[in-house]
């Protein structure tokens, strides 16, 4: 399995970031040629990620996402989605469906979006540096009769 | 991101407009939440033919008003749906909470 293309960004920790970075995922995807549902599941992942470093790692304060992609020559592409913020004590606990540890309207259903719509979800946590999420998902290839 | 409101007797519909993510979340709340506080609607519909993406912060918005509505015995019906929408509404389970049409092609 070789990569055949990365990109690699950072952005500031504000909530107007989230449409940005979800869309410019989805163009770097566009390139596997996905269906409008796989691009769309990438989408939605990609938004539920950026979101939590925006609302649970840096909460009050602003820092930076780092947000990079791959594609491999087997049609995956690899999403990594990282923040130096405060992390997750308890990453099992996290990832149950509807916990959430902060009031408000949060539906916690964040990580359970990015398991059902990714192929694959990583979680590296460590309290007080930061949370590191690696999705993957394969594109099915589509072969067209006359191009 | 908008909101449109219409009022038809008991049944208040608000026809949201845009992308609904956190970042638009709060506004989207604002404006239902005073139009149903104004109109105390027996029926709340929220409309997403004009939405063209949802992540799960929109669950939290359908959840919270769904929690007013039902303080006070109002019902709450979620229409126009792409299949994006539907999917994350699907894994929500809030079909359980209101009635949804199915998602058009
Ligand atoms: N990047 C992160 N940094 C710190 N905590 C996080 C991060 N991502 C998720 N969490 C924790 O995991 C919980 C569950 O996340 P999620 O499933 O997305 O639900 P929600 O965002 O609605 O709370 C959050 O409430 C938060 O406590
Ligand atoms: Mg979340």
């Amino acid at each position: 399995m070789e990569i055949i293309n990365k990109f690699s960004m950072n952005i500031l920790s504000r909530s107007a970031n989230e449409g940005f970075a979800r869309a410019t995922v989805a163009a770097f995807a566009a390139q596997l040629d996905p269906t409008l549902e796989e691009i769309n599941d990438i989408k939605t992942a990609v938004s539920e990620a950026v979101t939590n470093c925006i609302v649970h790692a840096y909460r009050e304060s602003i820092g930076k996402i780092y947000i990079s992609g791959e594609i491999t020559d087997t049609n995956i592409i690899k999403i990594k989605i990282r923040d130096n913020g405060c992390g997750i004590e308890n990453v099992e606990k996290a990832m149950e469906p509807l916990y959430t540890t902060v009031g408000g309207e949060r539906a916690g259903l964040g990580f359970a979006v990015m398991q059902s719509f990714m192929d694959s979800i990583r979680v590296r946590s460590h309290v007080g540096k930061g949370t590191t999420i690696l999705l993957s998902k394969k594109i099915a290839p589509r072969y067209t009769v006359n191009g | 991101m908008s909101v449109d409101i219409s009022v038809n007797g008991e049944v208040t519909t608000a026809y949201l407009n845009g992308e609904i993510d956190h970042h638009t979340a709060a506004s989207i709340r604002n404006a239902i939440d005073n139009a149903a506080e104004l109109n105390m609607p027996a029926l709340l519909v929220l409309d997403f033919t004009r939405v063209s993406f949802m992540d799960s912060s929109g669950i939290g918005l359908v959840m919270g008003r769904y929690r007013n509505l039902s303080r006070r015995g109002g019902k709450l019906h979620i229409t126009g749906t792409s299949p994006q929408i539907y999917k994350v509404m699907k894994l929500s389970g809030i079909e359980k909470l209101a009635t949804i049409d199915e998602c058009k092609k």
